[in-house]
């Protein structure tokens, strides 16, 4: 199963070999982790994305980070309202024939293309994880020359009441 | 030696060097005695320790300087202190500091580093330290700044003993050592808002556990090194009596229950008795104090306790549920737990016939070893050694048999005794553990059980027992072979006895006469005896070799990945 969990840490340096090595000692499976300042000054977040066998390793995930002297917080947030988020970079092979359609494809996902080459436009998305695998999907048949994605950063929800999150990319608008 | 360098060499200013600021911080933390090895990047810290009287003890190799940090810190409670050089000083250590995060000992370690100016270019003697022992320390630091020393040394060592113990490092760069500073505010508080160890129970789970054994008809409780860590044996041996509840002990949490009390039922796991692992595969209540259900204890996890209620009292929250499903957890500190269990409106179960069967379990399923007269039984010169010293002497062991037949045969009836390496498994350990050991108990007995090729592995701080005249009782149980590995290759190998039999060995007497101490041989029992009840409780090092019988066997024993219920070698 997989689990989104995110990290308050203090600031200090190996900070990120501490987490990403008990995870590697521990054998829990990362899909991906991000980390970045906080609105306060000297803490950083993580947000991480782990694959674990059951609920009992889930748990373990927790207590194991838990125990980390530079960790502040840990949470769990897979079960809660969040908003999630994730960038890529996908460049795409094109030729004059085949540009237009991309940028009929790419629209209703609010994507934008950030450059341009001959025989190929480099295009950037945000949104969750699935809009992102939906887009890429879609522009596989065109030929994906390299792919760079961020991985997920995510924050609960203001109001925890179940706001779905708006399905903004349907290519049916 | 320190005494004509009275006045320190310290400049007309307030300044003070990161040398002297780390000696002033280890007297702040009352540091009585430093393991440590010197070295290039050490020198500052071992001038300032030249000016300095705490007591520095060198050992011959780094290694054997954190096991006896690890020794003097499993007997006294005190946190052990080591210093080691740079590179290959540091990474000496790598075995005492996992050895000591696996056995959950408190140890604050220094170790030397290449300066900052040129830390990452390879520099001679530079090695990742910090990189290094990450997993297998508790928290490790390096100073980066000397205004940062003493907060760092002080939060060194509040991490290490506070919770659950466990190793910490500092790595301190020469230059920071050397570099000139204001008179630091030494501080007293730590603000350590990620680490926050819990150490008071909650209330709801006592009072769930305190139903629970109300409730039992087959209760039993499992005491680890926890109890130890905390000082809580008195309160267990109360719970155990009022509710009149057997124990069973862990390898490391021999001593936290009396030995000869008649609601012991011994050891449990690999080589425990019979009794005590029937008692956890069949109790309806398995109460774990301080334990960590390790493997070596469980066997196949699918036949651990399947009929139990499992209470579970730890420290560490990342213990409870980790290898076996926990009902009532309990995150606190033993000693407070139990307090707080005893103050309970706590009802005795109705376990008559339990504890009636387990005395006859007991009975039928004692111990048991060859009986055969010729050559030195090991399980009776255990016994001997028991006697000898009244069963009141601090016993060390190194790893494979002799250490699973002192578990079994010494019987331990007060905590604190019994220092052996656990969790690690670590060969080498026992003998420079014992030299911790007598020097934080200068005038108690100290008795080092060791292998034959174990003791190779440290052989080489007879050096500094010579050179102190510690009194360790050096007891070698030699059967020439790799006896552990051995006894695994004859029952599950076929008994090819690959790389386990030691064809060249030292003639152990005129090796510990090499370094001055008395030695002596012996191939019988009555021999043993008499040697033995000549030196052991005398005040001079001494190293006895045993020949014991080459083809001993360590019984009964749960075979790798059985269940408790399936021992081997349970009666003659
Ligand atoms: C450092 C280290 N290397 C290897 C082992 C594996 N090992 C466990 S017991 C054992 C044999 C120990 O032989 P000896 O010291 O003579 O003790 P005995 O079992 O004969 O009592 C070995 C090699 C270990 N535990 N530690």
């Amino acid at each position: 199963m997989k689990r989104t969990v995110t990290v308050t840490v203090l600031n200090q340096s190996g900070v990120l070999n501490r987490i990403t090595g008990l995870f590697t000692k521990r054998q829990f499976n990362i899909e991906s982790i991000t980390v970045g300042p906080t609105e306060t000054e000297g803490i950083s977040k993580m947000t991480v994305i782990v694959h674990v066998e059951d609920e009992r390793v889930a748990e373990q995930v927790l207590k194991q980070l838990n125990k980390q002297v530079d960790v502040l917080k840990v949470t769990d947030i897979t079960d809660q309202a969040v908003v999630s988020r994730e960038l890529a970079l996908i460049k795409v092979l094109t030729t004059p024939q085949t540009r237009a359609e991309i940028n009929v494809i790419i629209e209703p996902f609010r994507a934008t293309i950030i450059d341009v080459a001959r025989d190929s436009v480099t295009i950037q998305v945000v949104g969750n994880f699935e809009k992102i695998e939906a887009m890429i999907e879609l522009l596989r048949p065109y030929g994906i020359k390299e792919l760079s994605r961020t991985g997920q950063t995510a924050l609960t929800r203001g109001s925890q009441k179940q706001v779905t999150d708006l399905k903004q990319y349907s290519i049916l608008k | 030696m320190n005494a004509k360098v009275k006045t320190k060499a310290k400049p007309l200013t307030q300044a003070m060097s990161g040398a002297d600021l780390f000696i002033e911080a280890l007297k702040k933390e009352e540091v009585e005695v430093v393991f440590g090895y010197p070295g290039g990047a050490v020198l500052p810290l071992y001038d300032a320790l030249y000016r300095n009287p705490i007591r520095h003890i060198l050992a011959r190799h780094e290694q054997a300087a954190i096991h006896a940090a690890e020794g003097y810190a499993r007997v006294s409670g005190k946190p052990g202190v080591v210093i080691a050089t740079s590179g290959p000083g540091a990474t000496n250590l790598v075995t005492g500091i996992t050895d000591a995060m696996m056995d959950s000992l408190p140890l604050v370690v220094f170790t030397g580093q290449v300066a900052t100016g040129v830390i990452g270019t390879d520099a001679f003697q530079e090695a990742d330290v910090i990189g290094i022992t990450m997993p297998i320390t508790k928290h490790n630091y390096q100073v980066r700044d000397l205004k940062e020393m003493p907060r760092i040394i002080r939060e060194a060592f509040h991490i290490a003993t506070t919770g659950r113990p466990g190793p910490v490092l500092i790595d301190i760069p020469k230059d920071i050592a050397t570099t000139l500073g204001e008179d630091p505010a030494f501080v007293t508080e730590v603000n350590l808002p990620g680490y926050q160890p819990n150490t008071a129970p909650n209330v709801l789970q006592v009072k769930k556990l305190a139903d629970a054994v109300a409730q039992a008809k087959k209760p039993l409780i499992l005491a680890g090194a926890g109890v130890i860590h905390a000082h809580a044996s008195e309160q267990l041996l109360s719970f155990a009596e009022e509710m009149n509840i057997p124990v069973v002990n862990t390898l490391l949490g021999l001593g936290s229950f009396p030995s000869d009390h008649p609601l012991f039922l011994g050891m449990g796991g690999m080589h425990g008795t019979y009794t005590a692992n029937m008692a956890m595969y069949e109790a309806d209540l398995l109460i774990n104090i301080g334990a960590r259900f390790d493997d070596r204890l469980t066997g196949n996890l699918q036949h651990f306790a399947p009929e139990a209620t499992v209470a579970h009292i730890d420290i560490d929250p990342a213990e409870i549920g980790k290898n076996v499903d926990t009902h009532i957890p309990i995150v606190a500190d033993a000693k407070e737990a139990l307090e707080k269990l005893l103050e309970t409106d706590l009802v005795a179960p109705d376990a008559n016939e339990w504890r009636i069967q387990l005395k006859e379990s007991q009975k039928e399923f004692p111990l048991w070893h060859s009986e055969e007269e010729e050559g030195i039984s090991p399980q009776r010169l255990t016994k001997m050694i028991h006697d000898i010293t009244n069963g009141e002497a601090i016993v060390t062991t190194d790893v494979g048999q002799h250490q699973m037949w002192t578990a079994q045969y010494y019987g331990f009836n007060r905590p604190n005794r019994w220092v052996t390496s656990g969790g690690l498994g670590t060969m080498g350990f026992g003998f420079p553990a014992a030299i911790g050991a007598q020097i934080a108990h200068p005038e108690d007995t100290v008795v080092a059980i060791a292998g034959d090729a174990g003791f190779q592995m440290t052989l080489q701080e007879l050096g500094l027992v010579a050179e102190l005249n510690l009194p360790v009782k050096i007891i070698i149980y030699n059967n020439q072979a790799l006896g552990m590995v051995r006894q695994w290759q004859e029952a599950f190998y076929e008994e090819r006895y690959s790389q386990s039999l030691i064809p060249c060995q030292p003639d152990f007497v005129k090796l510990a006469q090499a370094y001055g101490i008395k030695g002596y041989s012996v191939t019988t029992e009555e021999e043993a005896e008499s040697v033995l009840n000549e030196t052991l409780n005398s005040r001079e090092p001494v190293l006895i070799d045993c020949r014991i019988k080459p083809k001993e066997k360590v019984c009964p024993m749960i075979a790798p990945g059985k269940g408790l219920h399936e021992m081997i070698g349970v009666k003659p």
